[in-house]
């Protein structure tokens, strides 16, 4: 997630220490999206972090399946009121499955990010990169280091 | 304290759809003594429409009301005190409006013959010169209608001066970080990239920091001075000559000519090239979002690439040329917002040299008062000497939860037009204060209090200014339903699923 | 004069209250050697009497519209503007508001927006519509720009009876994204002729009608396009004419766009004017411009705001769907305000008789001898064929006339053709006295 903020309507963070779901089942980018493996396709999401940063969302930019995307490349848009962000792939691969569901029903981002919030499927080129991803753990502090900024 | 005072009753207005009655008698319409033709007998019948569907029908006192309603709900410079800054809502004189729409100019075809048109291209004539002085440059253009168009243009004429030597390897625009939205948007759109500057610790450019940046890639500098934080870039002659040494130029984002004009010529900062906007410093009116008039003004080099037509003086006569082989073309399809740039001329000449100054002084003397009584309740990120503008920050009133917004929406409570709030983007929770030259020492004092009263309900009962505005005719409005679901037109009810 | 308001007292608090002794002090972060320091070289101050009369007497020397016979159109319309519209426009809460940001103290520019948006859709038989562009130059312009985003093609053709000016605009505005233009050929009716379409198309831009008169066939053009996968635009100078042709919606163009000048904005010299972009539901995304939404308050009252802002400038910065950070707002309330005045029928009627002048005239003209050379049904412009016309329109201008365009400017080929208008500001007995003088 990389935001371009609406200088007219961002509404700000409150100071105040927040938690965040950490799904324990995820590895994480460094730019907020999360990736499951199921099988040989992973899902990815936005990270309950991300969701909450760019609070309401109003719109996903969605790619067509079949798009070859390399990591850290961008695959996507979702929208807030306040900021347009883009999503990056965690890793290369083939998109094989969009949630389509998500045109009609932006909210289920921020709703149930883990679950019926889920923005593609992608079969991974390489399953062992996903191992290079942040772990739930690293994650947490990589959150953590930021807010203290 | 002066309340907000009281008004009249705002009536409710429904859409004009809603007030429409089938064959509800309109104005009338002349007689046009030749034979009434029906249009399906000259026009192939399948080309020919049938009927407005859900086009409102009215009568004239309906249409009266209805916009006399609508402007009820509106707040204007002539309502109350507009602090937006960057956006300069200063008095916009009523006299300007009364000369630019005098008979002859505001019925004058854009194509009628040139010996039809010398009165106009006089009076253009003449304000591109008075505006070639006040930026002290060379040659000036009226073409753009807006002052993001000049930003479009100016970025083209550089591209073409580029590219006639040589040089079309320089598509790389460098871009501070406190600029306006539109630097970024209209140098995309010639093509070229962006790298983005980032201002120091003390809100302005240092060479140090552009430097890496130059190359020869480097197209132009876009600076914005004073910036949008109401600082004067005092590096900005070293900054100009870095980027000319490295072969780039210089565009000057004029939005802020107002804390400039008669005190310091863009020209003599090494600006190449920069537009103004007249809906800001030249006290045209803003209209509800338009229209603007953005001229362009430009130093000799870049003359060749003007947009076509130019008007050339030649003894008392005046012509348009469209000869000009460099020129990088046509941007509006006639001559640029005549009816605007006519009524920034009239400023002009009812103010002169000055009265211009004048302007200048009054409104950096009122930027540095509010500054200097608001600091005691607001944060200040860059507590220095400001140019025509401040911008303050709700770092003081987080920990009540008041955020900037909700600020912004007291003051209307308290009938203040909001300051511009959350711009620039490098300030977290900006406010950014623009008075103008035209505010008493009362309307200012009145603001600060207002100011220290929403100060002082923030720490002592927050949810006075979270739950703001309740006096405008509708409280916050549910933005992310609009995003969500757009509804961008009435329809019939009976046509809704 | 400069409106300043200060007493010297009231200086004097403020500069003690800053900490400075002098206003100058006040511009001390400006080197010294940056400032200025003459005074700047503009001519006197005049009072407001004096400015009056200054800009009156130069008014003086123009030949306007209104103190002429003028046949002038081709993309700027004298038409009557009711006296109802200029009153509402000067409300000073409409005319000195700024772009409607704060909505709660903006509802009356943004329900008109919004009652805007709503006319544009009626009128082009499409369902979304912006709040207002520059002209109808640029917003083909952003028509185009549009279309190269939506299909990832860059060839367009335009028809050769686009508006020259908006051809050269659209030419300013692609040309740092690399489109390909090309144009169209003709037919010999006055119609373009769209059926021979490069598979990588990414747009065909028709005029309705075309800037020579000729009502085009827009149906058959997006069917063209529709078969090589491209996006049909229409581009609409005069906009009187959607109220009496088929909406573009309604016969497949995806993108209906042009100038709103007609509805009740002034000539003024070509600006300020009003660009309109209509387009499908589907496109509303890549929309250049603002674009106003209903919603409601949180008391659940019906309001409208500014929407789907991201696309924009602010937000975007060098991704932004255009750079445009304005609409017309004012000239845009001007439309609004004309549209309701005239009404379903009143703006149908309108239409009806600007076309049965301009039928009087072809046929007047004809029977005094000229030739019309285009076949194709016309609006209320149309092209005659003058022989001598430079000489006659020097002539005719000398008496008060201006017969209209002579298109020999534009193109040396037309030297004799001659762009006739005529609007419901133009009496019989006007069409009679031009058919006389120009065969005279």
């Amino acid at each position: 997630m990389r935001s371009h903020a609406n200088p007219i309507f961002q509404q700000e963070e409150l100071m105040t220490a927040k938690t965040y779901h950490i799904s324990d089942d995820c590895r994480y980018g460094r730019t907020d999206e999360w990736i499951r493996l199921d099988g040989t396709v992973a899902r990815v999401g936005l990270s309950d972090y991300a969701q909450s940063e760019l609070s309401d969302i109003v719109f996903v930019e969605l790619p067509s399946v079949g798009t070859q995307v390399e990591a850290g490349e961008p695959f996507g848009v979702v929208e807030s009121v306040k900021a347009v962000s883009d999503l990056f792939a965690p890793v290369s691969g083939e998109i094989v499955e969009v949630h389509e569901n998500l045109e009609e029903h932006p909210e289920w981002v921020n709703e149930d990010p883990y679950g019926r919030g889920w923005i593609i499927g992608i079969a991974p080129e390489d399953l062992d990169a996903i191992d290079g991803l942040l772990t739930p753990e690293d994650y947490r502090a990589y959150i953590k280091e930021r807010s203290e900024k | 304290m002066s309340t907000p005072g009281r008004s009249g009753l705002i009536f409710d207005e429904a859409l004009l759809f809603e007030r429409s009655r089938v064959d509800r008698p309109g104005i009338p319409l002349e007689d046009p003594e030749v034979p009434c033709v029906d249009p399906r007998e000259v026009i192939e019948p399948k080309l020919v429409r049938d009927d407005i569907e859900g086009f409102p029908e009215l009568s004239e006192l309906d249409v009266v009301r209805h916009f006399t309603r609508l402007s009820q709900w509106n707040y204007g410079i002539d309502s109350g005190f507009y602090p937006l800054g960057s956006c300069t809502m200063k008095y916009n004189p009523k006299l300007n409006d009364l000369a630019a729409q005098l008979p002859g100019l505001v019925d004058l075809h854009p194509l009628a013959p040139e010996t039809a048109i010398q009165g106009t291209l006089a009076l253009a004539h003449e304000l591109e010169e008075a505006l070639a002085e006040i930026a002290g440059l060379d040659r000036v253009t009226l073409q753009p209608a807006a002052g993001a168009q000049a930003e479009l243009v100016g970025m083209m004429m550089i591209r073409a001066y580029h590219r006639s030597r040589g040089d079309d390897q320089r598509v790389r625009v460098l871009i501070p970080d406190t600029a306006h939205g539109t630097n970024p948007a209209s140098a995309a759109l010639t093509g070229m990239e962006i790298a983005e500057v980032k201002s120091g610790a003390d809100g302005i450019l240092h060479p140090e920091q552009l430097a890496p940046l130059l190359d020869e890639r480097t197209s132009a500098l876009m600076l914005t001075n004073p910036n949008t934080l109401g600082l004067f870039e005092t590096h900005a002659e070293e900054l100009a000559e870095r980027v000319h040494a490295a072969g780039g130029l210089v565009y000057l984002d004029g939005a802020n000519m107002n804390a400039l004009m008669g005190v310091a010529k863009p020209g003599h900062m090494g600006v190449d090239v920069m537009h103004f906007n007249l809906h800001k410093t030249f006290s045209t009116p803003h209209g509800g979002g338009g229209p603007g008039s953005g001229p362009l003004a430009v130093r000799n080099i870049l003359a060749p690439f003007l947009p076509t037509p130019v008007i050339h003086r030649e003894g008392d006569r005046y012509r348009l040329d469209n000869e000009f082989p460099y020129s990088i073309g046509r941007v509006h399809a006639f001559f640029g917002n005549a009816g605007i740039y006519l009524r920034a001329l009239a400023y002009i000449r009812t103010l002169g040299a000055a009265g211009l100054t004048e302007v200048t002084q009054r409104a950096v003397l009122n930027a540095n008062y509010l500054l200097a009584r608001l600091r005691e309740q607001y944060d200040v990120p860059h507590d220095r000497r400001v140019m025509h503008e401040c911008v303050l920050t709700d770092r003081r009133q987080q920990a009540t939860g008041v955020t900037t917004a909700d600020i912004a929406k007291r003051l209307m409570d308290y009938g203040f037009h909001p300051p511009t709030i959350y711009f620039p983007l490098v300030v977290h929770g900006a406010l950014m204060i623009e008075p103008t030259e035209c505010e008493s020492l009362e309307s200012l004092d009145a603001f600060i209090e207002a100011m220290e009263r929403i100060a002082n309900e923030a720490a002592t009962s927050p949810e006075l200014v979270t739950g703001a505005p309740r006096r405008p005719k509708v409280r916050r409005l549910d933005e992310v339903r609009a995003a969500r679901h757009p509804r961008l037109r009435w329809s019939a009810p009976d046509a809704e699923s | 004069m400069s409106y300043v308001p200060h007493t010297p007292d009231e200086i004097h608090t403020m500069l003690e209250c800053i900490g400075v002794s002098r206003v100058e002090d006040l511009f001390d972060t400006i080197p010294r050697s940056l400032r200025q320091r003459a005074e700047l070289k503009l001519p006197a101050p005049l009072s407001e009497r004096s400015l009056l009369a200054y800009v009156r007497a130069r008014a003086e020397l123009n030949l306007s519209a209104g103190r002429s016979s003028s046949f002038l159109g081709a993309g700027a319309y004298h038409h009557f503007i009711p006296a109802t519209v200029d009153a509402l426009v000067s409300r000073g809460e409409f005319a000195t508001a700024y772009t409607p940001y704060q909505a709660e103290v903006s509802q009356g520019t943004l329900q008109a927006i919004f009652e805007f948006q709503t006319m544009i859709c009626q009128l082009t038989g499409l369902e979304v519509a912006n709040a207002s562009l520059y002209d109808g130059g640029s917003a083909a312009a952003e028509a185009a720009l549009m279309a190269l985003r939506l299909t990832h093609r860059k060839r367009i053709y335009l028809s050769p009876a686009l508006h020259p000016h908006y051809q050269q605009v659209i030419r300013t505005y692609t040309r740092g994204v690399g489109a390909e233009l090309e144009l169209l050929p003709a037919e010999t009716d006055g119609r373009t002729a769209t059926t021979e379409l490069a598979p990588d198309t990414a747009a065909v831009i028709l005029q309705q009608p075309g800037f020579f008169g000729c009502i085009e066939d827009l149906a058959r053009a997006a069917e063209c396009a529709r078969e090589v996968g491209a996006l049909c635009i229409s581009v609409t100078p005069e906009p009187l004419a959607l109220a009496l042709l088929r909406p573009p919606g309604e016969l497949g163009v995806d993108i209906a766009c042009g100038e709103a000048q007609g509805f009740g904005v002034p000539l003024s010299f070509g600006g300020p004017y009003i660009g309109f972009l209509a387009a499908r539901q589907k496109f509303v995304r890549q929309l250049p411009g603002r674009l106003i939404g209903e919603t409601v308050d949180s008391e659940g009252q019906r309001a409208f705001v500014m929407t789907l802002t991201t696309r924009e400038q602010h937000i975007r910065r060098e991704r932004a769907t255009s750079n445009i950070c304005t609409n017309q707002g004012l000239c845009m309330l001007r439309v609004t305000i004309y549209l309701a005045l005239l009404g379903r029928k009143g703006l149908r009627s309108l239409a009806e008789i600007n076309l049965s002048l301009a039928t009087y005239a072809k046929s007047k003209l004809q029977q005094a001898g000229l030739r019309l050379p285009y076949s194709a049904p016309t609006f209320n412009e149309f092209v005659v064929e003058v022989p001598d016309l430079e000489a006659r329109h020097a002539a005719l201008v000398e008496q008060g006339i201006v017969p209209g365009l002579p298109l020999g400017e534009l193109d040396p080929q037309r030297r004799d053709q001659l762009l006739v208008c005529t609007t419901e500001m133009n009496s019989r007995e006007d069409i009679d006295r031009l058919a006389r003088e120009l065969t005279a």
